[in-house]
């Protein structure tokens, strides 16, 4: 039977703004699996990002986490106290950032980082520590491993660096890898390399993922499952094959159609009519009303319920849930 | 000319001076928004510089029968509005207490008791008044020292730093050798060899202050030059003048500006400094504090002189650094974004 | 990385040549040999007792240029002496000035060593606590506290200091000093104490605002999601990388340890030194001030030298380019 490896229930998280709190994630709710890989889709700013800090408690002040349950591997992280929880990050879930080029220690050895990844989280000696970054680094593609150990950040290219988070990741072999826009700052050679790499690993060691992105062809490479977010909410959920080939809700549906791969030369692009706005401007309602080309009366106003369809399908539009109880 | 002319002149001139720049500023809505930031995070302390400021401009005015330096630090003779404001004979013969009836020393009935709010001097000046006049002494360091100091190193630094070559080459080392120095010492050194006047004071204080400035407006414009708006000003074939004016002095100026007020600040200070040590402007707070620094070793201690100074002081100072840092938060870009 | 060396040295060095010029232009340009006379023995003195007394002190050459003899004039000695370290000769009582340089340098060492060790990890640990809790009430009660302390004038902290702790509550003597070793720390207790007060506000301000710059870098995100305490994440990773403003902070101090501090010396009586500048300024003694200047530029340039060399030592950026 495979194990839960996270639960999410009904997690807000709350910034203070000039008007009052704003919930940059507002009541989110997802599972994943064991050996699963859930990919988290949006645009930029829609919430993602700050959905993968929650669960590792990272919010930076002010931000207020609420969730009625974030559990990992079974613990409830929301109540655990603070040394607790830093044994939890980085040995039970792992996270990867967007930026490898600020995102290490600039003034520490590539090695050295990891290595205190691992010491923080077991008793080893230095040797054994070092013995166990060189194998990480060959394992994650790193070439003359021994060497790079003492390498700077700064004598590494991008695509070096995103490996040795990775590398740093993995170290304490984690059940939950999360991972917030891995490609986004490489150059589309090194993209696919790392792709590749993380979908080895993945099957290698049945890792858990969740995996951050606005790309959808890196969804279609890696993900098994799909949660849609637009402004803070989720809309739409499903298998990678349903969301991708049979999305319902006017947003997603937009998002497939605005990829530039499927436009025909001598048209114009589809988009979105419309920008994403500000979170003073979020409608009671759906989020997405004031662009959506099918929007009723009762979507600004109401929040929509989440409607299922078949086969884990769920999507959180009025329009479908009308759509469906006919 | 009598002299009471040539100095309202140089203050009218002044004040149409910041007018004018405050009427260009306020037509950018950069700046009109940075404005009213400031002054909806430091009112209060805005409303006090604004306070001290109009107090020197009445103590600048001057006119007709206007008596000269010397005779005007006795204050014998009103020079100014604020001198005005004070009756002919206000001053007594010696220390009395603030609200005091009678002489500190001997016990003499004051000619106006319980007149004096915050007491007189060793020669019996009131101390209310010199307070006042000290304010003048203050912002002319400050403010006329600023003036100066900014368009003399935004002319070396940003020439430096656009054309580059030998001129930059120049510059650099003109602002190594100045700041070499340690200032404190270079000041000394200065008012030694130029004289103890206000206006040699002021140059001293120039010619140290502008360094710190000038380096920083080089620094900026080296990186400003390679952005790419001003490479794309150049491929189009725009001037090197208007690039010049339109292009960099805009985006230097929010530095600027924040550097100027930190200035205003650091200058007044280093002239108490300087008082204190016997090279200062006469009038000053600084000055004021030096000559009371042994009447708290009298017994009983007196204290009003000293107090009064150093509180004005003290509030001029912190109402800049206030204001200081609320231009900053307002106006450094990598704050501006935080919610205010 | 010695290439580096020599190049900053050697431009250290075209510096100096510019401070001695400007120091040759501003006082042996702007002051004639006879003022400079009259200062000294007073305005009364006869015509050849001004004569004798410029002759005296080697004044009498001309200034730029000499046709007989182009190595014998103000300009060339004035380099000569002051690159020598040959300083000759006090104008007001004919002192060697290279002797009480030597006599002056221990007392204002002993002032300003403590000073600066002390000055340094208050500010940094105080800066580093305050830091730690941004956002709470004790961060901006701190910062109010930087603020307010920073606006009080170093002098009234003096005669503050004086006043309150040397004659209310006479813990220590208002001035004075006695090398000797058992007794010189109650003569610099309440200068340094005083120094201390005055200084730690814009200390605190300076290095609280680079650690909150470094708290809210990418890799201390990363550490944290680690699983780094806070307690790791301020001392190893973010001091760490804040060495550099840190350390251009001390090592621009370090000139300061030789010019000792000339208000603090001159009004808690210690004879080093700054005291000595002061005596300079008010007896108008050019000689003496010259040379005070020239040394506290050099100690300034070759702190500035020191503080590039230890950037490269630090940040491991810097050392391969």
């Amino acid at each position: 039977m495979s194990e839960r490896v996270l639960t999410v229930e009904g997690l807000s998280t709350r910034f203070p703004g000039s008007d009052g709190p704003v919930a940059v994630v507002e009541d989110v709710s997802f599972e994943i699996d064991r050996g699963e890989v859930l990919a988290l889709v949006g645009e930029s700013g829609c919430g993602k990002s700050m959905t993968a800090f929650s669960l590792l408690r990272l919010v930076p002040r002010p931000g207020r986490i609420a969730a009625r349950r974030i559990e990992i591997c079974g613990r409830d992280v929301l109540s655990l106290p603070v040394p607790e929880m830093r044994q939890v990050r980085g040995r039970e879930a792992a996270m990867i950032f967007q930026e490898p080029m600020t995102s290490l220690n600039p003034v520490q050895t590539a090695g050295a980082q990891v290595v205190e990844a691992i010491r923080l989280h077991e008793r080893i000696d230095t040797g054994a520590a070092r013995r166990r970054t060189v194998e990480l680094f060959d394992r994650v593609g790193i070439p003359d491993p021994d060497a790079r150990f003492d390498a700077y950040p700064h004598q590494l290219s991008g695509g070096m660096k995103q490996r040795v988070m990775i590398a740093m990741a993995l170290s304490s072999h984690p059940k939950l890898l999360i991972v917030d826009e891995p490609t986004t700052a490489l150059d589309v050679t090194i993209q696919a390399q790392i792709l590749d790499l993380l979908r080895e690993l993945q099957r290698e060691s049945g890792t858990s993922i969740l995996l951050i992105t606005h790309d959808l062809g890196i969804v279609n490479e890696l993900a098994d499952r799909v949660s849609v977010m637009y402004a803070a909410r989720l809309v739409e959920e499903g298998r990678r094959e349903t969301i991708l080939g049979a999305a319902r809700h006017p947003y997603t549906q937009g998002l497939l159609r605005s990829i530039p791969g499927l436009a025909r030369r001598g048209e114009p692009l589809a988009e979105i009519p419309g920008v994403v706005p500000a979170p003073e401007e979020w409608p009671p309602g759906c989020h997405f009303a004031g662009r959506c080309e099918r929007a009723l009366e009762c979507c600004a106003t109401t929040r929509p319920d989440e409607t299922r369809l078949a086969d884990e399908h769920v999507v959180s539009c009025h329009v479908v849930a009308r759509e469906a109880s006919r | 000319m009598q002299a009471y002319v040539v100095s309202n002149l140089v203050v009218g001139l002044l004040v149409a001076g910041v007018a004018l720049v405050a009427w260009r500023a306020w037509r950018s809505r950069l700046w009109r928004e940075a404005a009213a930031g400031v002054a909806r995070r430091r009112p209060a302390s805005l409303a006090v510089v604004l306070l001290f400021v109009g107090v020197a401009l009445l103590d600048a005015v001057s006119w007709i029968g206007a008596p000269r330096e010397d005779e005007a630090l006795s204050l014998r003779k009103p020079r100014s509005l604020i001198d005005r404001a004070f009756p002919v004979d206000w001053n007594e013969r010696s220390y009395s207490r603030p609200l005091a009836a009678v002489e500190f020393y001997g016990g003499r009935a004051l000619r106006h008791p319980g007149k004096h709010l915050l007491g007189t001097d060793i020669i019996g000046r009131d101390v209310l008044h010199l307070t006042l006049k000290g304010a003048r002494v203050a912002l002319l360091v400050g403010g006329l020292t600023t003036l100066i100091v900014i368009p003399l190193a935004l002319l070396f630094g940003v020439s430096a730093g656009y054309r580059g070559g030998r001129w930059d080459d120049f510059v650099f080392f003109l602002i190594s050798t100045l700041a070499a120095m340690p200032s404190l010492l270079l000041l000394i050194a200065l008012i030694a060899v130029l004289g103890r006047g206000p206006v040699q004071v002021c140059v001293a204080l120039g010619v140290t202050g502008w360094v710190g400035l000038c380096r920083l407006v080089r620094g900026e414009t080296l990186k400003l030059r390679e952005l790419d708006y001003v490479r794309a000003a150049r491929a189009l074939g725009v001037s090197e003048v208007r690039i010049l004016f339109r292009h960099l002095l805009p985006n230097l100026m929010h530095l600027v500006v924040i550097t100027a007020v930190l200035l205003f600040s650091g200058l007044v200070l280093s002239e108490a400094v300087l008082s204190w040590l016997g090279i200062g402007i006469d009038g000053s707070w600084g000055q004021m504090i030096d000559q009371a620094r042994d009447e708290l070793s009298r017994d009983p201690p007196i204290v009003w002189n000293l107090l009064s100074a150093s509180l004005a002081l003290f509030a001029l100072i912190l109402a800049v650094n206030r204001v200081g840092d609320a231009v900053r938060d307002v106006l450094d870009p990598r704050t501006a974004g935080d919610a205010g | 990385m010695l290439s580096y060396v020599i190049r900053r040295t050697a431009y250290g060095f075209v510096v100096v040549l510019g401070v001695l010029f400007f120091l040759f232009v501003l006082f042996f340009g702007a002051v004639k040999p006879e003022d400079m006379a009259l200062r000294a023995i007073g305005e009364k003195a006869p015509p050849e007792a001004i004569q004798q007394w410029i002759v005296n002190h080697g004044y009498d050459r001309p200034r730029l240029w000499n046709p007989e003899d182009p190595t014998d004039t103000l300009l060339v000695e004035h380099f000569r002496s002051m690159l020598s370290f040959d300083f000759g000769r006090s104008d007001i009582d004919d002192v060697e000035i290279s002797r009480r340089l030597r006599e002056g340098i221990g007392p204002s060492l002993s002032l300003t060593v403590p000073l600066l060790i002390l000055g340094v990890l208050f500010g940094i640990s105080l800066s580093l606590f305050v830091a730690y809790f941004r956002g709470t009430y004790i961060d901006t009660v701190g910062v109010t506290l930087c603020v307010l302390g920073m606006s009080v004038s170093i002098v009234i902290y003096i005669i503050g200091g004086q006043y309150l702790i040397g004659k209310t509550l006479r813990w220590f003597p208002i001035s004075g000093f006695d090398p000797s070793p058992g007794v010189v720390l109650r003569f610099l207790a309440l200068p340094i104490t005083v120094a201390l007060a005055a200084g730690i506000g814009e200390s605190v301000r300076f290095y609280r605002t680079v650690f909150l710059e470094e708290t809210h870098r990418d890799y201390v995100r990363t550490a944290r999601a680690k699983g780094c305490g806070d307690g790791r994440v301020m001392a190893h990773h973010v001091l760490r990388n804040s060495l550099i403003p840190i350390l251009t902070q001390v090592v621009m101090a370090i000139p300061f340890l030789f010019t000792g501090s000339l208000l603090l010396e001159s009004f808690f009586g210690i004879p080093g030194l700054g005291a000595m500048t002061v005596e300079a300024i008010h007896d108008n003694d050019f000689s003496t001030l010259r040379v005070m200047v020239f040394i506290g530029s050099l100690a300034f340039i070759a702190g500035q030298i020191l503080t590039d060399l230890s950037y490269a030592l630090v940040d491991t950026r810097v050392r391969l380019e």
